[in-house]
């Protein structure tokens, strides 16, 4: 494969909310795809036995586990909204440019707040299940 | 019924690929997702804040059991689906394209066949030491 000079591009062509959130929508898919082999060792611990599944706690009670935890669950919100405004696409709907712009901002919101709600409520009910 | 004149089908031409399947199931396993999604994170944050047996306690229920599986099983597919096309886009070496897509694909099967017997076995167990 010869390697010719392109165009800049990446470089040069000013960032919008359309590819900016068509990006984030593909790396957020690739780091829950990242996140599989962790949903495994969750389930592992459990198959495994109190001894195991207290160490599994420990590492995801851990500082890098919780930040794990955090990025893959605004990671997870982000990808289903941004999905669900896929599928809206999908059947032929809300291509206007406003309405892109509309639901691209409605989608970030809702991934924030869908986030910051799960993790409240997590802290919040410690212990209550 | 295949829209191919005879004759191109004879010389070879066109896509040697399916790309129709390819986006039915993305969609299909999207909508899926949805759902199983929502519940997936619900589950994880009320059973992380418990102990062992929170976790078997749930686990044992055929509800909770087969929707687990059914998340892992959707997600497995919906993360292939999604890296085979970001391997598709960004890996242009033909043997390194190939060869990280079969690579990719008996990872996830194999990921699947344990959690999913990791499940039964909870499903099916007794007691815990």
């Amino acid at each position: 494969m010869i390697n010719r000079p392109i165009s800049p591009h990446l470089q040069v062509y000013q960032p919008q909310l359309t590819s900016v959130l068509s990006i984030l929508h593909r790396m957020t898919g690739v780091v829950l795809g990242l996140g599989i082999p962790f949903l495994v060792y969750w389930i592992w611990t459990i198959s495994q036995g109190p001894a195991e599944y207290a160490s599994g706690r420990e590492f995801f009670g851990s500082l890098i586990g919780r930040t794990l935890l955090f990025g893959w669950t605004f990671c997870f919100f982000y990808h289903l909204n941004n999905g669900v405004r896929h599928l809206f696409w999908d059947i032929g709907r809300g291509f206007e440019l406003v309405d892109v712009y509309r639901s691209g901002w409605l989608v970030v919101a809702a991934a924030v707040v869908m986030t910051l709600a799960t993790w409240i409520f997590a802290y919040a009910g410690r212990g209550a299940m | 019924m295949s829209l191919r004149s005879p004759l191109s089908r004879v010389l070879g031409l066109g896509s040697a690929k399916e790309g129709v399947s390819h986006w039915w199931w993305q969609r299909i396993t999207s909508i899926a997702l949805v759902p199983l999604g929502v519940w997936f994170i619900y589950s994880v944050v009320r059973l992380l804040s418990g102990d062992h047996s929170t976790s078997i306690q749930w686990l044992r229920s055929p509800v909770q059991a087969s929707l687990l599986i059914s998340f892992s099983v959707t997600v497995f597919w919906h993360a292939f689906l999604g890296l085979q096309v970001v391997i598709e886009d960004y890996v242009h070496a033909e043997w390194l394209k190939v060869t990280s897509l079969m690579v990719l694909k008996m990872l996830l099967a194999l990921l699947l066949v344990v959690t999913v017997l990791m499940i039964f076995q909870i499903f099916v167990s007794s007691s815990y030491a």
